[in-house]
């Protein structure tokens, strides 16, 4: 197919998204990762962005709140979880999460707690009916 | 009326190793991981932009639901590739082509242009095929 002789092209700027979800607990920063796709700063972003929708600086910031709510789901505190996904700061994590989550870490966490107490005591709350029959699973 | 599906299912031979697939290569997200008692598990994911979409990771075990020659039966099918289990779509399949090739992921069919789009082929950890589409806009 004729938009496979891009197919360098494609190589690069996946390995610098890929060098987002591996190093995103790191202090990386637009440089970091544009060097990995051995683009200039300013291509580099605008290819990024037409293939994942986001700039890189913005899906760094996703990956990293991704990851700090699966932290804060098993029960890390906020203060580890903000080192955990690269922030120097709690109080610039929370507000960031909070940005993008719609709710503080520690409400969330709150809410992951619940939700898993729920799982180990009631799991057939979250098993449709049909499921668990069939395999013999009754309350 | 019918609205929408809510929870569908892949049968997987080894929960563990789906749990990799689909989470460490495909992106997908743990929605519920619950323990059901005597080594039984029931484990959902959902498509990363698709929360409300549980993908049950069903294992082909021998128990209340299959004996042992229908256990038999699937895995002997399931690990030659009869099953097509599903369409993913991508906003740009050749950068998920080549990120989920550096990943591990097998492909039976790499990226072509197909009348709706583009459409390339792979195989999750048991050998059930799933397309991977970019469809036109």
């Amino acid at each position: 197919m004729e938009q496979y002789e891009k197919i360098y092209l494609y190589q690069r700027i996946v390995r610098a998204k890929l060098f987002i979800d591996n190093y995103y607990a790191d202090k990386i920063d637009l440089n970091n990762i544009s060097n990995q796709a051995y683009f200039s700063k300013f291509h580099f972003i605008r290819l990024f962005k037409s293939i994942y929708g986001k700039t890189p600086n913005h899906y760094l910031i996703k990956i990293r709140m991704d990851n700090a709510k699966i932290l804060l789901a098993k029960g890390y505190s906020v203060l580890e979880t903000s080192i955990m996904v690269g922030f120097d700061s709690p109080t610039s994590f929370a507000a960031m999460f909070k940005k993008i989550a719609g709710q503080t870490p520690s409400a969330f966490q709150k809410e992951q707690e619940i939700k898993r107490n729920a799982i180990q005591t009631n799991p057939l709350l979250f098993v449709p009916n049909c499921f668990a029959e069939t395999q013999g699973w009754v309350k | 009326m019918i609205t929408k599906i809510t929870h569908t299912c892949i049968y997987v031979l080894n929960q563990d190793s789906a749990y990799d697939f689909y989470v460490n290569k495909l992106g997908f997200k743990v929605h519920t991981d619950a323990p059901m008692g005597e080594g039984a598990r029931w484990l959902t994911v959902t498509p990363p932009e698709q929360p409300d979409l549980e993908i049950t990771l069903f294992l082909v075990a021998e128990g209340a639901m299959f004996d042992k020659e229908t256990v038999q039966t699937m895995t002997t099918l399931i690990k030659k590739g009869t099953f097509g289990a599903a369409v993913f779509t991508c906003r740009d399949i050749l950068a998920t082509y080549e990120e989920l090739k550096a990943k591990g992921v097998v492909f039976k069919k790499t990226p072509k242009k197909e009348f709706y789009g583009f459409e390339a082929l792979f195989i999750d950890d048991s050998g059930n095929w799933f397309s991977l589409a970019q469809i036109n806009s």
